[in-house]
């Protein structure tokens, strides 16, 4: 596999950044000290630790003392919702949304059938968005915990959580966002929020792989995932990933000093892409709402053809991209975001997602914009499906499978 | 990402024989842009040998693939032998697929069957299969299709099933179902407990003694060379005599036991014994 030469898929993860990966690299070496070490070459570690952990609460706009670093985002998102169960026993409803990412929704799907917790799914409408009326009924006594993700990875659509999480706190129930997505790339200030839990994922903002954090709001009852050791003040024992905190730590820093370029220059090639692919390629729309958006992901559909195929001729010009296509996946089923929007059948199997970074450059753009319309026009002329027919619909087309 | 062959990337990059004939004397249609894949097979058909064929596939990478391989194996065949190449045989022609991909070859070949069966006059609808009962309603998967494909490909569990017909890929609610299918197929299903054993005559036990020597064993022992005569049944002992290559084999004796009791016993009485004479 050669190396992409333009890459449009940072929503699944992004390149390490040169500023990051200068930072962290004399811990792989000379700098291999345990921060809880009583020397000073293990202490001068945990120094360097705390400036990190004050680099990432100054991105979020928290305390210190309310970061707990993971490994991940998804040991993170079950840290939060575990927490919250385990220190309310006696409550035993979740309210989440139909288009969590599957550290969520998996999670629920397993306390739901395996520990007998009751679990509402929410769901959106077709640009993606939240009904907070149906929030706001789903709310009960029983409830111990809401987790809303703040912007969505497939479609970029960003939701309320200022609003959600003050309803939440207005009914006493614990408020818990999976932010993996938003962290870095919109304004983020929880000191000013009624959020009490938010995950995020380093490699997700330019810090490699392996590192996550988990804002825990001070006060909020807390029980620990890993026991053991003393580290993270108790909340997660285990060996601090000394290299990774470091690193999240410069990717903060570089992240909160970009964030007016992600709303500006990546928003505006985004915007240009976009606006070109859905102007050249006709039978194409835009999943998600055009607005409450983050400023780099940008979701198409192109109708009557594949969405692996269309990656695969991308991937011979070296662009690297995603699909919420059954066939990538290997379920056989279209993204379930695109579904619970209610994106047609015709439309969900070949939807392709652009996700650009502040690396994003308007040559990338431009060279993008140049070859999608000829890649879709070519599977257009080998598919059975034309422009202009009828839909080619089967009794299968008109409901989504399952019905789910 | 998948692993594809070099031939499934050429015939995905370079597909062959693509595109609508207007001339086709047989069309084929199986898929639905609902389950993702879609393949729309064109033969000509001429005094019983394909002469051209065609295809349009909505689909991924490998179904484009499959489509492509089937076109160039059918050109040249005769129906007959047309309706041999099996879903196995598409992906041979690529150099294997994934085995989550193996559904693609198995819509190939169900689109040969169906141009066939139009070519041939018989009914087939194009959106669903018309035989059988639809066990995954996710997919639109018939137990028939389920039961072909499991004795096929020797397929052993669901999710074998499920890469192959994509039966069960969906909300998982047929799974138990496809798991009975699999059990069917292969021979594993519980036997239905047999109704309680009747006495028999003595008339009706010789009778069927007689059947079962001559319909069951004698046949076996003739596939190595040897026969076997009936020489007499008295109650519950049946004496036998050994012919041609039995006579001086060596395992004669266990052949006399070991085959021809247990088989009279099993469709007899269990308590026959089989004596050599």
């Amino acid at each position: 596999m050669t190396t992409p030469v333009i890459y449009m898929d940072n929503n699944a993860t992004t390149r390490v950044a040169p500023e990051v990966l200068e930072a962290m690299l004399p811990f792989f070496s000379e700098r291999y000290g345990n921060p809880s070490s009583m020397h000073s070459f293990g202490g001068a570690v945990g120094r360097e630790m705390r400036e990190a952990r004050e680099s990432l609460a100054y991105l979020l706009g928290c305390g210190t003392d309310e970061i707990v670093f993971t490994s991940c985002g998804t040991e993170a998102d079950n840290t939060a919702i575990r927490s919250a169960l385990a220190a309310q026993p006696e409550k035993r409803h979740i309210v989440t949304t139909r288009v969590e990412h599957p550290a969520i929704l998996s999670l629920c799907k397993f306390l739901e059938r395996s520990q007998g917790y009751r679990v509402t799914y929410l769901g959106v409408d077709s640009e993606g968005r939240l009904n907070m009326k149906e929030l706001e009924d789903s709310l009960t006594d029983d409830t111990a915990i809401v987790s809303i993700m703040w912007a969505n990875n497939e479609t970029g659509v960003i939701f309320p959580i200022p609003e959600i999480a003050k309803l939440a706190r207005s009914r006493g129930i614990i408020m818990h966002t999976d932010a993996v997505q938003a962290v870095g790339k919109i304004p983020i200030s929880l000191k000013d929020l009624d959020v009490d839990m938010l995950a995020l994922s380093g490699h997700k903002l330019h810090a490699p792989k392996g590192i996550g954090a988990l804002y825990v709001r001070r006060k909020l009852p807390y029980r620990p995932f890993l026991i053991g050791g003393h580290q993270e003040h108790g909340r997660r024992a285990g060996t601090e990933n000394t290299t990774g905190i470091i690193a999240l730590g410069a990717a903060a820093r570089a992240a909160k000093a970009h964030i007016p370029v992600e709303n500006t220059t990546v928003r505006g090639l985004r915007d240009k892409l976009e606006n070109a692919l859905l102007a050249a390629v006709p039978d194409s729309r835009l999943n998600g709402h055009k607005a409450d958006r983050l400023p780099n992901t940008s979701n198409i559909s192109f109708k009557y053809v594949e969405g692996e195929a269309i990656l695969l001729l991308l991937d011979q010009l070296g662009i690297a991209a995603s699909s919420g296509s059954a066939c990538t996946s290997g379920s056989l089923e279209p993204s379930h975001v695109l579904r619970a929007m209610g994106v047609p059948f015709t439309y969900a199997h070949g939807s392709i997602r652009f996700s650009l970074s502040r690396y994003t450059t308007e040559a990338d753009v431009d060279f993008v914009i140049k070859n999608v319309p000829g890649i879709i026009e070519t599977l257009r002329k080998i598919s059975p499906y034309k422009q202009g027919a009828p839909d080619p619909l089967s009794p299968l087309d008109t409901k989504p499978a399952c019905g789910c | 990402m998948w692993e594809y062959t070099d031939k499934v990337k050429e015939h995905f990059l370079n597909p062959k024989n693509v595109g609508e004939m207007k001339d086709a004397t047989a069309v084929g249609e199986v898929g639905s842009i609902a389950c993702g894949d879609a393949l729309k097979l064109f033969l000509k058909i001429e005094d019983g040998v394909i002469q051209d064929a065609s295809f349009q596939t909505f689909g991924c990478a490998s179904a484009i693939a499959s489509s492509s391989a089937l076109t160039e194996l059918v050109k040249g065949k005769s129906v007959d032998e047309a309706l041999k190449i099996s879903n196995k045989d598409i992906a041979a022609a690529l150099g294997g697929l994934p085995k989550e991909k193996m559904h693609c070859s198995v819509m190939g070949q169900e689109a040969l069957e169906a141009a066939i069966k139009t070519w041939r006059g018989e009914k087939v609808s194009s959106m669903e299969h018309s035989e059988g009962e639809i066990v995954c309603e996710c997919f639109g998967v018939t137990d028939h299709q389920i039961l072909e494909a499991v004795r096929e490909n020797d397929l052993k569990t669901v999710e074998d099933v499920t890469y192959y017909t994509k039966a069960g890929g969906g909300c998982a609610k047929c799974h138990e179902k496809i798991g009975e299918l699999i059990a069917q197929a292969r021979g594993e299903a519980k036997p239905v407990p047999a109704p309680a054993p009747k006495r028999l005559t003595n008339i009706q036990r010789m009778r069927m003694i007689e059947e079962v020597l001559e319909k069951e064993i004698r046949p076996r022992l003739q596939l190595d060379g040897g026969d076997i005569e009936l020489a007499d049944i008295e109650g519950m002992l049946v004496s036998v005599s050994l012919r041609g290559r039995c006579t001086n084999c060596p395992s004669s004796q266990a052949t006399v036991h070991g085959v021809v009791e247990t088989i009279l016993r099993e469709k007899v009485d269990p308590e026959i014994q089989v004596r050599e004479v």
